[in-house]
């Protein structure tokens, strides 16, 4: 997701700070993604008015209300829906979307595919916890096989979706795995896809400490390989991201497995934007084209 | 009664109804005759039975009226489906190679035309449609020029051949009805008015146009498809950004997202895409943020019938979404009202920062009617309500906290910020929460806030209601009937109306536009001066009749309704009137003549 930096105004992590703390439980992985998503605004100097920040419903959906921008809190799942309108009618808008694993690949799952596939300019953070939290733990599209629920008490028995897979494969074009625990780590993936012209699809491994015991920080760390270490790995081989996105449990791929940069976004390809964005567009609507339109009818 | 002309013309689909239907239709608009249009047809691309209405004459044409003055057959099924419609003074023109007529009844004219003796049926599949419409003319007393011009126009693009054949067989057929068969009794006059002849999608679309609209978002749905269409082609000079979304849920979540980065948003559905955008409606009256959604009615419950009309859909208005919030309801009169509304209703939605929602129907969506061109008003107000769209960039700090986006004001109505202002961020949540935006649903949870804000919202439902005409009666005072109606049973109320009067009963009619809010008060002031009430409505259980019954306690003595997929015609309200006058029954259910 592209943007323009602030010429003048310093932008600072107090500016960022938002009207109420977080309520989430004590070491949850969101914690640590919206720290990094406030240091990536302040890196790339965004003035906050200029950021919409939306989310759906869920622990991690109430991200909005805790940073200092513009926020949007909508529907269970609707959230790139509305951040598609958003930036189609301002797209001098910075477009953050955050959000659950339930929220955006369970319920949300028809407007996760449909927004990658129109190359939609925003960055969308899915804090990805294996888990149903707000509503105390049931199974999500995540979860892996066999996790015991109080949805699923005796195991799922469903595979979980491969959400980096599936990115890729609806024609993402910034695809990245972060982990809430390697802050650097994140904030530099934030701002890449921040930057990025297009879909930029972010999952971040964001533990949840209250109802999942199976993928905990613990879990996490010495499985996560950084493939920005990865000598001679190549973000731009679509093939070679699908392969290492296809990785899991001895070894699990963080960073950037792709990205490309000659799709036009959807508003880049909309000439009613060759003029500015709609929301700066005069209402009316010129008379001698109005009259066209009656005389059609004549 | 208003005179009048009606053609029917009857095949399959893809057999070609509809171009002999938009020639008639031009040639009437520019003769400066008023003309109304329905297509009677069903889900199916090709083969089936599709029967097209058009009806003309130097008045208004409300409706399709009782009577067919002129059939055109395309096939053997049509024939036989609508020759028993015809009566003393009209016609019928087929093709007499390949159609039998059957009996007619008394002083109906048969017409048939020996097609492969008038044109090269080889060499055009169509030739009985054009020799059709060319006879059908000369029968008529219209000038065979009209009818060159608009082949003209017609067949353009395919070359200077097409057109010269196409002009020729339609010239066989006018000069072979002009030698063989009889003129109608009364030669269609001609006016100096000039009309625009459009359907309501067309009309809602423009009149979103009109309205300032910049972002149109729509899944296909019968019957309002056409508001996309419409949009689509004109959205590069209209300067609109027209998307097609995946589903309903994404359409009218898209809406909301552009309305509130600030931009006047609207979307067109039928009830079964609109029950997938409850959730949406009530997020947009949640997050205050104003959007325009068109429900064009099909016959339902579920897919329905899907190219058929109903008045079905007024309950899932009402109760749209759960909770209560505040929200303004339209039904639009006419075709010509589609247009008229839209930016009314967006002044009402911008303005009191709720959802709008337009009940149309599958007979004005798809319907044609003439319209004068000044009642396509380009320069409808635009009231934008209190919106904030700049402020000097000042600082990218909000801690002073001057600014609430939700504060609490007498009207309810708080000035409302878009993304980008400096100095203004806030969180619009679909949480409750408090005039900062603040979530109050979770460690803030606050009976007093929650309370305050609730109140603050519905307060919106008194401006509303001030911002919005009561109905008023239409008729003579003293009546012995009273119809009443909501929609686009208008025109066909009138027009029974008019002819109860002339058989020597008096009748008035009350036509509701504005359902929410409603006016009940006045509506009541109204009918308790009537002598006897009917409500006519499309539907099976009366749900206007409940709902006004709901909101005013006020029974009416009896109903006409209808839910067989068809329109009302004007004698079928007729009859049911002189019925229930009669005291024969309290509830009559028309049988429709037409088979389609």
């Amino acid at each position: 997701m592209a943007t323009a930096l602030a010429a003048t105004n310093h932008v600072a992590m107090s500016d960022l700070k938002g009207k109420v703390d977080p309520d989430w439980c004590p070491g949850c992985g969101d914690f640590g993604v919206l720290a990094a998503v406030q240091k990536a605004l302040v890196d790339l100097q965004i003035p906050n008015h200029n950021v919409v920040t939306i989310s759906g419903i869920g622990c991690s959906s109430n991200f909005p209300g805790f940073i200092n921008t513009y926020g949007m809190h909508t529907l269970h799942g609707r959230a790139l829906a509305v951040a598609t309108g958003v930036k189609l009618a301002n797209h001098e808008l910075t477009v953050l979307v955050t959000g659950g694993d339930g929220d955006g690949f369970g319920i949300g799952g028809n407007h996760f595919v449909h927004s990658m596939r129109r190359n939609v300019d925003l960055l969308y953070i899915v804090m990805d916890n294996q888990i149903y939290g707000l509503t105390t733990g049931q199974t999500s599209p995540t979860s892996r096989l066999g996790m015991k629920t109080k949805s699923m008490p005796f195991g799922s028995v469903e595979a979980p979706v491969n959400p980096i897979s599936l990115a890729l494969a609806a024609g993402a074009t910034f695809v990245a795995r972060g982990f809430s625990a390697e802050q650097k780590h994140l904030t530099e993936l934030i701002k890449q896809g921040i930057q990025h012209k297009g879909f930029s699809f972010l999952d971040v491994f964001s533990p949840c400490v209250t109802y999942n015991h199976d993928n905990t920080y613990q879990w996490f760390r010495p499985r996560v390989k950084k493939l920005e270490d990865e000598k001679g790995y190549d973000a731009t081989d679509w093939m070679a991201a699908m392969g290492k996105s296809l990785l899991w449990d001895e070894e699990i791929p963080i960073g950037k497995f792709f990205e490309r940069t000659d799709v036009p976004t959807l508003h880049g390809a909309e000439p009613v934007l060759d003029d500015g964005p709609l929301v700066h567009a005069d209402n009316r609507i010129p008379k001698d084209m109005t009259r066209t339109f009656i005389e059609e009818l004549m | 009664m208003r005179k009048t002309f009606a053609i029917g013309i009857g095949g399959a689909a893809g057999q070609g109804v509809a171009t002999p239907g938009d020639i008639f239709a031009k040639i009437f608009s520019r003769r400066g005759l008023h003309l109304n249009a329905y297509n009677a047809y069903q889900s199916i691309i090709r083969g089936g039975h599709t029967f097209l209405t058009i009806r003309t004459g130097p008045e208004k044409v409300t409706n399709m009226g009782d009577r067919l003055d002129l059939l055109i057959p395309l096939n053997q099924d049509a024939m036989d489906r609508h020759l028993g419609l015809l009566t003393d003074g009209s016609a019928c023109l087929y093709n007499s190679e390949t159609i039998k007529p059957g009996i007619a009844a008394q002083g109906v004219q048969l017409c048939p035309l020996p097609v492969s003796k008038l044109a090269d049926v080889t060499r055009n599949k169509v030739a009985q449609n054009t020799l059709a419409v060319g006879a059908a003319l000369s029968m008529m007393g219209i000038g065979f020029q009209a009818l060159e011009q608009v082949l003209t126009e017609q067949f353009k693009k395919k070359g200077d051949a097409v057109v010269s054949e196409n002009i020729g067989i339609a010239r066989a057929g006018y000069d072979y009805a002009g030698t063989n068969f009889q003129p109608f009794a009364w030669p269609l006059p001609m006016t100096a008015n000039r009309y625009a002849v459009l359907s309501g999608n067309i009309a809602m679309a423009m009149g979103g146009a009109a309205a300032g609209v910049k972002f149109y978002c729509a899944y296909p749905m019968s019957p309002s498809t056409g508001v996309l269409h419409w949009m689509a082609a004109h959205a590069r000079k209209a300067g609109i950004m027209v998307r097609q979304v995946e589903d309903e849920i994404g359409v009218v979540n898209m809406a909301i997202g552009a309305a509130h980065a600030g931009v006047r948003s609207m979307c067109a559905t039928s009830g079964g895409g609109f029950a997938l955008m409850t959730e949406g409606l009530g997020l947009s009256a949640m997050l205050e943020t104003p959007v325009v959604v068109i429900d064009c009615q099909r016959a339902g419950p579920s897919t329905g019938v899907p190219t058929k009309t109903e008045q079905g859909d007024l309950w899932q208005m009402l109760g749209a979404g759960f909770g209560d919030y505040p929200r303004a309801i339209a039904a639009p009169l006419d075709i010509g009202d589609c247009f008229k509304l839209i930016p009314e209703i967006f002044n009402i939605a911008d303005r009191f920062q709720c959802p709008g929602i337009v009940l149309c129907d599958l007979l004005l969506s798809e319907g044609r009617l003439s319209v004068d061109a000044k009642d396509l008003d380009f320069a409808a107000p635009i009231d934008r309500g209190e919106l904030i769209m700049d402020a000097p960039e000042t600082s990218t700090s909000n801690g002073d906290g001057v600014y609430k986006r939700y504060r609490i004001t007498e009207s309810g109505i708080s000035p409302r910020a878009v993304p980008g202002v400096p100095g203004h961020t806030h969180t619009a949540a679909s949480d409750e929460h408090d005039e900062d935006g603040v979530l109050i649903s979770d460690e803030f949870t606050n009976p007093t806030k929650r309370r305050a804000m609730m109140e603050k919202r519905m307060r919106k439902v008194v401006g509303i209601e001030a911002a919005v005409p009561p109905p008023v009666l239409w008729g003579p005072r003293d009546a012995d009937v009273t119809l009443i109606g909501w929609g686009s049973t208008k025109g066909v109320i009138e027009e029974a109306c008019e002819i109860l009067a002339e058989q020597g009963i008096p009748a008035n009619q009350l036509q509701i536009r504005w359902l929410v809010p409603l006016h009940g008060d006045a509506i009541l002031d109204i009918l308790k001066q009537a002598r006897h009430t009917i409500i006519v409505e499309n539907n099976f259980s009366g749900q206007f009749a409940r709902y006004l019954r709901s909101e005013t306690s006020f029974v009416p003595d009896g109903h006409i309704r209808k839910y067989d997929g068809e329109p009302f015609m004007p004698h079928h309200i007729v009859e049911a009137v002189k019925e229930q006058l009669g005291g024969k029954c309290k509830l009559s259910v028309p049988a429709h003549e037409i088979l389609v």
